[in-house]
């Protein structure tokens, strides 16, 4: 209670309440527009929030983080479009009850499912804190290295069908993580002795390059839809009515959101395919799933909406970003020289717990924007694409050049922005390459410290979180392995069946031509000709 | 592991997601594996072998670790493409992406008159010509994009003050005008 209070001390400072209603309606604007989302958002305001103290920092693109998702909801219902990736599954069904003519319904219903998942997490936060700063002090360098290991882990995993591709980015983040000197020895590794490559590469201009300017990119060349917009008429507080006739489905998708949230690597993605598929298996009418269904939405809506608060556990109590936009927010710690990590929960509790309340209040915030401005941000969906580029590559350079008006960054960032391009137009995954930097970086670090204390290779593992850390990462590996080899006889099957077919037909082919050509069709030709028919007619 | 248990309905899920396009993929996976390879061959030249240090705090661990990753995942990732043949439409995918060479440089262009004419002159002149090359020719988006660019000027320059320095252009004026572009502008 004492840190509740110290917390709410925090909030009251005129600076944090600003950036909390500005970060809270900032990201439901950004949510709303389609092709800009949190990411673009967080990496274009990044440098401009090194200037500011971390609480205000941190509650502002906390807010943009936590209520984007509302905002998309708002495309994805009307328009068919999700406004940010994750809102892709409330397309499924909210769009079809747009189409019933209940749009008013699905919007209602998408806010109060949010603002549950919201407030569900932020409450599982606090319950969980105390029992994180007793656990967080016994993660030392071996735990660190390890959790970090498994996120990375997770994240490829995670990219089912895309894994290799993803293991392969993930990778060159780490190794963009080395380029320039070594911090031990101070050697130079891959500057090509370009002096603007000693400092190494920074992590917020390859942020901004994949982010913001290739998202421009891909914008700008791209083309621009017609989009035809209905107002929204009525009173959008009866969705909250209607989630209270579903509490086991917000509560399962609420609680998946927040596991999954917690799990670095994993994210918003899984944790509403699997609140909505148990939603569907629990549900008395799982025909309705895809077609309009209220409890796909609060499924969906619910989960995603709970990740936010729960991605912050691992970034503050081990200093370890689950996801891309956590990754971000790990740079405003360091800019301060806040360490986030164990640290944090003994001796910042009061700041640990100011950010909990203030995902608290921003979900409040939110809701109450909501319901005055929703025929407002229906509008934002009108602004064409292309349009859009422009203005995102116009704020991406402000977020590039702040930083230390250099202009090799803003090259560099145009760079990894082309890569980005490549990258979204193969729809290839952007994460791996930046959370590759991240935990990188501190693999490097951690693994380093912890070596110096260890005599044998078990010894990295004597102690029990090690332990179970390694124990868990070598049963997800092996499940993972299990699962390729399972998979792969079927496909090799397939794949088999396929070219049998086709090739067979081409080898028919192929042969009856050389066997008409060579001897022995001489032969049959001859003796076609010496036919009894063709010497009748002789 | 969390993603096998709800393997089947996943799949069904992910069936009514649009496939991932084929086209450049393996001109993509094929450039990327080079680069790795590339960077594999520098390893002995871009990195230092210290004597007195132990093999994981050699310089060169984690780069030989990261780019032995990108090797060995850019093979397989190569391998296991659905397609790995060049095909037409790969290399007209290429070519799209040599085009956004363009924006590339519509950007330097834009970072580098900065210095030269100051903020809101160069994003005014970077900003317009741009709405009209993508296409819009209507004053309306005119009028929106130059208003665009005097709130995000106000918004970073003078809200949350970032450090974007003043220009050469603002040499030029008296210095209580100097002071103020330099400071808003």
């Amino acid at each position: 209670m004492e840190n509740v209070l110290l917390g709410l001390e925090v909030l009251s400072r005129w600076d944090v309440a600003i950036a909390i209603l500005c970060g809270s309606i900032g990201g439901v604007i950004i949510g709303a527009i389609p092709g800009v989302g949190p990411a673009v958002a967080i990496a274009i305001l990044l440098p401009a929030t090194f200037s500011m103290e971390p609480i205000v920092g941190l509650t502002l693109l906390l807010g943009i983080y936590g209520s984007s998702m509302y905002g998309g909801a708002i495309p994805a219902i009307l328009i068919n479009t999700p406004g940010t990736p994750v809102n892709a599954l409330t397309t499924y069904e909210g769009y079809p009850m747009t189409t019933r003519g209940e749009a008013r319904r699905a919007l209602s219903l998408a806010y109060a499912a949010s603002f549950f998942g919201g407030i569900f997490s932020v409450i599982c936060l606090i319950l969980v804190a105390p029992i994180l700063a007793k656990v967080a002090p016994l993660f030392g360098s071996r735990e660190i290295f390890l959790a970090a290991v498994l996120g990375l882990v997770l994240v490829v995993i995670a990219h089912k069908e895309n894994m290799l591709a993803a293991g392969m980015l993930a990778c060159f983040g780490i190794f963009l993580n080395s380029v320039g000197l070594e911090p031990v020895k101070y050697t130079s590794r891959y500057t090509f002795d370009q002096s603007w490559l000693a400092n190494g590469i920074d992590l917020i201009v390859v942020v901004l390059g994949l982010f913001a300017i290739s998202q421009a990119y891909f914008l700008m060349s791209g083309d621009d839809v017609k989009i035809r917009v209905n107002k929204v008429r009525g009173n959008l507080f009866q969705g909250f009515k209607e989630l209270s006739r579903h509490p086991v489905i917000a509560g399962i998708s609420g609680v998946f959101g927040v596991v999954m949230g917690i799990i670095p690597g994993v994210g918003e993605f899984t944790a509403q395919f699997m609140s909505y598929t148990t939603a569907e298996r629990m549900s008395k009418r799982p025909k309705a799933f895809g077609h309009g269904s209220s409890e796909g939405l609060i499924a969906s809506e619910t989960a995603n909406n709970a990740v936010p608060g729960a991605a912050m556990i691992p970034l503050l109590a081990l200093g370890i970003p689950g996801e891309a936009l956590t990754a971000m927010m790990l740079s405003v710690f360091y800019v301060h020289n806040v360490i986030p990590g164990p640290g944090l929960f003994l001796y910042q509790l009061d700041f640990v717990t100011a950010l909990y309340l203030a995902l608290l209040i921003l979900n409040i915030v939110v809701v109450i924007f909501l319901m005055f401005a929703t025929n407002f941000l229906v509008q934002l969906v009108r602004i064409p694409n292309r349009y859009l580029g422009v203005c995102i590559l116009a704020l991406g350079f402000v977020g590039v050049y702040s930083l230390r008006n250099n202009p090799s960054d803003c090259a560099m960032a145009a760079v990894f922005g082309l890569l980005g391009y490549v990258l979204r137009r193969l729809d290839l995954p952007i994460i791996p390459i930046i959370l590759g930097m991240v935990l990188g970086g501190i693999m490097e670090v951690k693994f380093r410290s912890s070596m110096s204390r260890v005599k044998e290779p078990l010894d990295f593992i004597d102690r029990p979180i090690a332990s179970i850390i390694f124990i868990v990462l070598v049963v997800i590996l092996l499940i993972h392995f299990l699962r390729v080899i399972k998979e792969w006889k079927p496909r090799k099957e397939r794949k088999w069946t396929y070219r049998k077919a086709s090739g067979k037909f081409g080898r028919l082919m192929f042969n009856r031509r050389r066997h008409m050509l060579d001897d022995r069709g001489k032969v049959l030709r001859d003796l076609q000709l010496m036919s009894p028919a063709r010497k009748k007619e002789d | 592991m969390l993603i096998s248990a709800f393997g089947n309905e996943m799949l069904e899920l992910k069936l009514i997601t649009p496939p991932k396009p084929t086209r450049g993929q393996s001109v993509f996976a094929v450039c990327f594996l080079g680069f790795a390879l590339v960077l594999f061959l520098l390893l002995p030249y871009q990195t230092t072998r210290v004597e007195s240090a132990t093999w994981h705090t050699q310089p060169g661990f984690w780069p030989i670790i990261s780019i032995t990753g990108m090797v060995i995942f850019g093979v397989f990732h190569l391998w296991r493409l659905p397609r790995r043949k060049f095909e037409k439409m790969d290399l007209k995918e290429a070519t799209l992406w040599v085009r956004g060479f363009e924006f590339v440089l519509w950007f330097m262009a834009y970072v580098l008159l900065v210095p030269l004419i100051g903020y809101l002159p160069s994003t005014l002149i970077f900003v317009l010509p741009m709405i009209y090359r993508q296409g819009y020719r209507r004053p309306f988006y005119f009028y929106c994009g130059a208003l665009f660019v005097f709130a995000v000027v106000v918004f970073f320059k003078v809200l949350l003050e970032v450090k974007i320095p003043g220009a050469a252009l603002y040499e030029m004026f008296p210095e209580n005008v100097r002071n103020f572009l330099i400071l808003n502008f």
